[in-house]
Formats: structure tokens, C-alpha cells, sequence
């Protein structure tokens, strides 16, 4: 089975700035991680190739530091991985990012699957995904929780909704995006940082994909960040400290009261 | 033909119409007033009656487009979508807004690509720019550290997908008339691929955290994962369900969908209550929407205290049984 798994590199703290003007992400100066969020879709890859063979190429796009990122996955135990960068998918958003990761993996022949985290911590959005399929015309499954089956034509596997769990038979090829509950992910080896460092990540752009530049980057995407607010982070809240049995029990009064009035709670309580 | 009009994706199940339709039409609603256009509302599903889609025009929709067929019964993104962009080609609508939900998340990227459409996720503020008739679509970023505002100055339809409880549903007003629309599903539109085959309920709670009212969490300061009893007995007191910081999902004291955070769920409950959870920046990020927050923790320095409307500097162990006693006492009354 030859996987695909798609990642982002993502800041490392949720402290980062974002440039006023263009309303993207300063990403200077901050250090970089895979997105927590792909790690279960790279465990979960890894899982399936030590079952039923085959090899699992790892994809991102983003600046040239994302090698790191791919790096990492590599020595997991992913086998090679592939760099889409260049200035022309600067400011890209979710959808003309989707279009780009598309045109690559077209072509990537022979994949069976391709894999991807719900959606990374920094933009939040879990559209590329989705959008990657729908360009590839691949069958989709998102949020799945668990594989349950594997067969050369099929997947069984469980998505995660609001109520429950949907069992789902996928066929392939298919884009599954993954939860957290699906996997507890490995942490690299050192044999996989050795050959991780050996290993060439090839960088590709519209030189070496057949891409329409005018969907590309920023004039490619359809969506504008025209204003980044800073929202009220801190509450004025009453802090009451709750010491002896007195101020226990003084403290608990005033939190009912409290949601009382608030009419978070129905008046008989 | 230009682009024209307001749509709200509606959601069912099993028939009945899910609340985050009507928080949409109040957000649609709004919206249409504002551009003085017709707000309809779509529903794809299976077996939906005729008061329950006169409900969308109680809350405020002017047109009901339904495709309602067997084939719809489940949500697969592929027939979803192909039934959505049909309906997108035909009637041009300028704005569509869904729930962002499993189902909305999933549908919505889809559709954006195959119509070429800007795509926000998980708004929490829209708005239309009065100069260009663009709609403002707002959304935390970076864990909840930024509001960031977006438009799509160029493509149509505008789409986003909003965040659930993020307004309150719009009221019912049986005075309002509308327009049903039934269209038939053409069956080319059925891709086939993916089948639903099964559904195993989740354990324990059923009220998912993201539609609940009330969400009563416990985290590392509870030590031990029988100790969440505590938070449980709470929860059911209250009529909430129980979430969960990311350490005590971790520790397996609690099962996944229960976690609230970034790398978990991002709620906007009335009452948030954080038992035990000492309020990492990542833990945080599931709460800004969320009304009022109340946090017991006997580390006065924790974080999370810092968002919080009422705070207890407190030995849960001490304060929690007899918080719950109180309510015990006067549920008997």
C-alpha cells in the first residue's frame, strides 16, 4: 500500500505575530514543529506500511525551513518526502493550497492512499484536506477515528461525528483525515534521524509542476485577510479563595448565586 | 445571471431539523436584511416533513430549497456535494453559510473547490462591508490569540462555515410565510463511493460537548481518573455534559471527543466550569467563545483564573462534594 501523507509545518507556540499589512503569519524567529495534529496521520501511515507493505512519501508546502518537518517524518519512519516551495505560493490560502498540493500529487503515481491531520493548530481551518480531495475527485472520509479494515479495494473505517461513530467503507484511492483518537504517535528512532539526514527532499515548483500561476499564492487565492483584531483575552472575573470549611461553604453560596442570576441554571437549583 | 441571495445549509437527522440550522438562519438572516435579499434555506435529506421545513420559515428563511431522498439519509461529502454544486449552478446564491460541524467542515472545502469559491472556517462574527456589499467574515486564528477578518473581494458565492453556538438560534415567528421548494434528486449525482454501513452511539454521554449549554471539565488536578465521578455527578446535576483538558485525555481518564482545547474541540457553552485544569494556552483556545467561565483550582496563579467571570481558589476535593451536595439538596426541594 503506497501512502501519501499530507502535513504542515506549524509555530511551535501560539505566540506568533502576523504581519499587519498582509495579514499573514510573521514566521521569523519562531520555532517550527509538524503540526501536532498530522502526527496521528503519520503513525497511523507508518501502522499500515509495517502491515501490508509498500512506502509513504510525505508532503508539505511551505517555506524552505519546512524541510525539518518532513525531516522529522522521515525519521519516524516515513520514506522520502517532497518540498513544495517557492515565492509564488507565497500567501496561498486553504483553497489555491489545495489546488497546489493537487497538481503534485498528480504526479505521484501508483498511491493508494493519502492521509492528513483534521486540520492544523495554527490556521484551524481543516480545508485542505477536503479541498485536495475534491480537486483529485478521491473519495473523502474526514474526522475518522479508526481503521477497522483493510482490503487491496476497500477501508473500513470509523469517522467521528457529533453523536457517534460512522462506520464508513471507503474505496480506494481515498483522502482519509484523521483524529486524535486514532493513534498514539511514535517518536522518531535513531536510526530514522540517521537516515533522515541522508535522505534528499526534493523541492518542487512551478517549475517542475504543471501549475496555473494565476491560482497560486495570494492573487491565486480567493479569500483576503483584511483585518487581524486582537480579542479580549483576559475576564474581569471575581476570584474568591476557599480556604476553611467556612469560606467553603460562603464561596459556594456566592458561585450559585453567581449562575443563578446568570440564568445559566434553572431557578429550582 | 449575477450572484444573488442568502443560503443557510440546514442540517437533519432522522428527519428533524438540527438547532445549529436556525442559529444559522439568525446569522443568515441578518445578513440578507442587511444586502435586501431573499434568505433561503437548503436541506438535503431523507424523510423530512412539511411542519418541520415550515420551522426554517418560522425562523426566518424566505425559500426552502429540499432535496429529500433515500439517498441522502446520511451525510457522504461526494453526494452532498454534488447535489450542492447543482443547486449552486442553478441558482446562484452570492453567500452561503453552513454550521461548522463534522458534516459542514467536510461539505463546504468540497464544494468551495469545485465552484471556485473563497471558503472561511469557523466563523464567529459575519457582517456584510457596506461600501462593497462583500461579506466580513471573522474568525479566531492562532489558537484563539487573533481575530482575523476575511473577505472574498472577487469569487461567488462567498462561502463560510460558522461556529456552532456561536448565536443564538433565531426565534420562531409562525406569522412568517415562505416558499417550500422541493427538487428532485437527480441520480447522476449519487457518486456511489463511499457507503455508510454502520453507527455505534458514543459511550456514556450522547450530547456532544460542542452543542452543549453547560460543559463541566475536570483536568490533571483531579489525579486520579476515578476522581472524575466528581465532575460527572456535577454535570448531571447541572444538566451539562463533561469535558476534558488535554492531560486528562492523555492519562486516559476520559475518551477524546470529550477535550476541549486546540487540539481538541473549540466550544462556546453558556457555562463553562474548569475543575482541576490549570489553564494552558492550548486549553484556552476551546474556551474564548464561550459565555461565562468558572474555574476551581488551588494554584491561585493559574492561568486559568485570568479568564475566568468567577474563580475559586480551592482544594476541589473539598469543594466540589459539597458544591454537589448543595445542588442535591436544593434539586429536592
Amino acid at each position: 500500500m503506497n501512502i501519501i501523507i499530507l502535513i504542515k509545518q506549524v509555530p511551535e507556540t501560539s505566540n506568533v505575530k502576523m504581519d499587519e499589512e498582509t495579514g499573514t503569519m510573521i514566521r521569523d524567529g519562531v520555532e517550527s514543529i509538524i503540526n501536532p495534529l498530522d502526527l496521528y496521520a503519520i503513525e497511523v501511515g507508518i501502522q499500515l506500511k509495517e502491515k501490508f507493505g509498500g512506502k509513504i512519501t510525505v508532503i508539505t508546502l511551505g517555506p524552505p525551513g519546512a524541510e525539518k518537518a518532513l525531516k522529522e517524518a522521515i525519521s519516524m519512519g516515513c520514506d522520502d518526502g517532497i518540498l513544495i516551495s517557492g515565492r509564488e505560493f507565497k500567501g496561498s490560502d486553504t483553497w489555491a493550497t489545495s489546488y497546489a498540493l493537487a497538481e503534485a500529487i498528480k504526479k505521484i503515481e501508483n498511491y493508494d492512499l493519502i492521509l492528513a491531520g483534521e486540520r492544523a493548530t495554527d490556521g484551524d481551518t481543516g480545508q485542505v484536506g477536503p479541498g485536495v480531495a475534491s480537486f483529485l475527485n478521491l473519495a473523502l472520509a474526514t474526522y475518522i477515528s479508526k481503521i477497522v479494515e483493510v482490503s487491496d479495494k476497500n477501508i473500513i473505517a470509523e469517522r467521528l461525528v457529533e453523536d457517534g461513530y460512522e462506520i464508513l467503507r471507503v474505496p480506494l484511492p481515498a483522502l482519509l483525515t484523521v483524529v486524535k483518537e486514532i493513534s498514539f504517535p511514535r517518536l522518531p528512532t535513531l536510526r530514522g534521524k540517521q537516515k533522515a539526514k541522508k535522505t534528499e527532499i526534493p523541492v518542487w515548483s512551478t517549475e517542475n509542476i504543471e501549475l496555473d500561476k494565476s491560482k497560486l499564492g495570494l492573487k491565486g487565492s480567493p479569500t483576503r485577510v483584511v483585518k487581524i483584531g486582537h480579542p479580549r483575552v483576559t475576564r474581569n472575573g471575581t476570584i474568591v479563595k476557599a480556604t476553611d470549611d467556612e469560606s467553603i461553604s460562603e464561596t459556594i453560596g456566592r458561585l450559585l448565586k453567581f449562575i443563578q442570576e446568570k440564568e445559566l441554571i434553572q431557578r429550582g437549583h | 445571471m449575477s450572484y444573488h441571495g442568502v443560503w443557510t445549509i440546514a442540517e437533519e437527522n432522522r428527519g428533524k431539523i438540527k438547532e445549529v440550522s436556525y442559529e444559522l438562519l439568525a446569522r443568515g438572516r441578518k445578513l440578507a436584511d442587511k444586502l435586501g435579499v431573499d434568505l433561503a434555506s437548503v436541506l438535503l435529506g431523507s424523510n423530512i416533513s412539511e411542519s418541520e421545513l415550515k420551522q426554517l420559515i418560522y425562523r426566518g428563511a424566505d425559500k426552502v430549497y429540499v432535496v429529500d431522498a433515500p439517498e441522502l439519509g446520511n451525510f457522504i461529502a461526494e453526494n452532498y456535494s454534488n447535489v450542492l454544486v447543482d443547486l449552486i449552478n442553478k441558482y446562484k446564491p452570492e453567500i452561503i453559510i453552513a454550521g461548522a460541524t463534522t458534516s459542514g467542515r467536510t461539505l463546504m472545502p468540497y464544494v468551495s473547490v469545485r465552484v471556485n469559491a473563497g471558503l472561511t472556517a469557523d466563523c464567529t462574527g459575519l457582517d456584510i462591508e457596506e461600501e462593497t456589499k462583500n461579506l466580513l467574515q471573522t474568525r479566531p486564528a492562532i489558537g484563539g490569540n487573533i481575530l482575523a477578518t476575511i473577505k472574498t473581494p472577487n469569487n461567488r458565492p462567498q462561502m463560510a462555515t460558522v461556529r456552532v453556538k456561536s448565536s443564538r438560534p433565531a426565534p420562531i415567528d409562525k406569522s412568517r410565510s415562505g416558499e417550500i421548494i422541493n427538487i428532485k434528486l437527480r441520480q447522476e449525482l449519487i457518486d456511489g463511493r463511499v457507503e455508510r454501513i454502520g453507527f455505534r452511539k458514543a459511550e456514556g454521554e450522547t450530547v456532544g460537548i460542542q452543542d452543549a449549554d453547560i460543559v463541566v471539565a475536570g483536568g490533571r488536578g483531579l489525579k486520579k481518573g476515578e476522581n472524575f465521578r466528581l465532575i460527572r455527578e456535577l454535570a448531571e446535576k447541572l444538566g451539562g455534559v463533561i469535558g476534558a483538558s488535554r492531560d486528562a485525555v492523555d492519562r486516559g481518564w476520559v475518551s477524546y471527543p470529550h477535550q476541549v482545547g486546540l487540539s481538541g474541540k473549540t466550544i462556546s457553552p453558556k457555562l463553562y466550569i474548569a475543575i482541576g485544569i490549570s489553564g494552558a494556552i492550548q486549553h484556552l483556545a476551546g474556551i474564548k467563545t464561550a459565555d461565562t467561565v468558572v474555574a476551581i483550582n488551588s494554584d491561585p496563579d493559574a492561568q486559568i483564573f485570568k479568564v475566568s467571570d468567577f474563580g475559586i481558589v480551592g482544594d476541589l476535593f473539598e469543594v466540589i462534594p459539597l458544591l454537589n451536595e448543595r445542588l442535591a439538596k436544593k434539586g429536592d426541594k
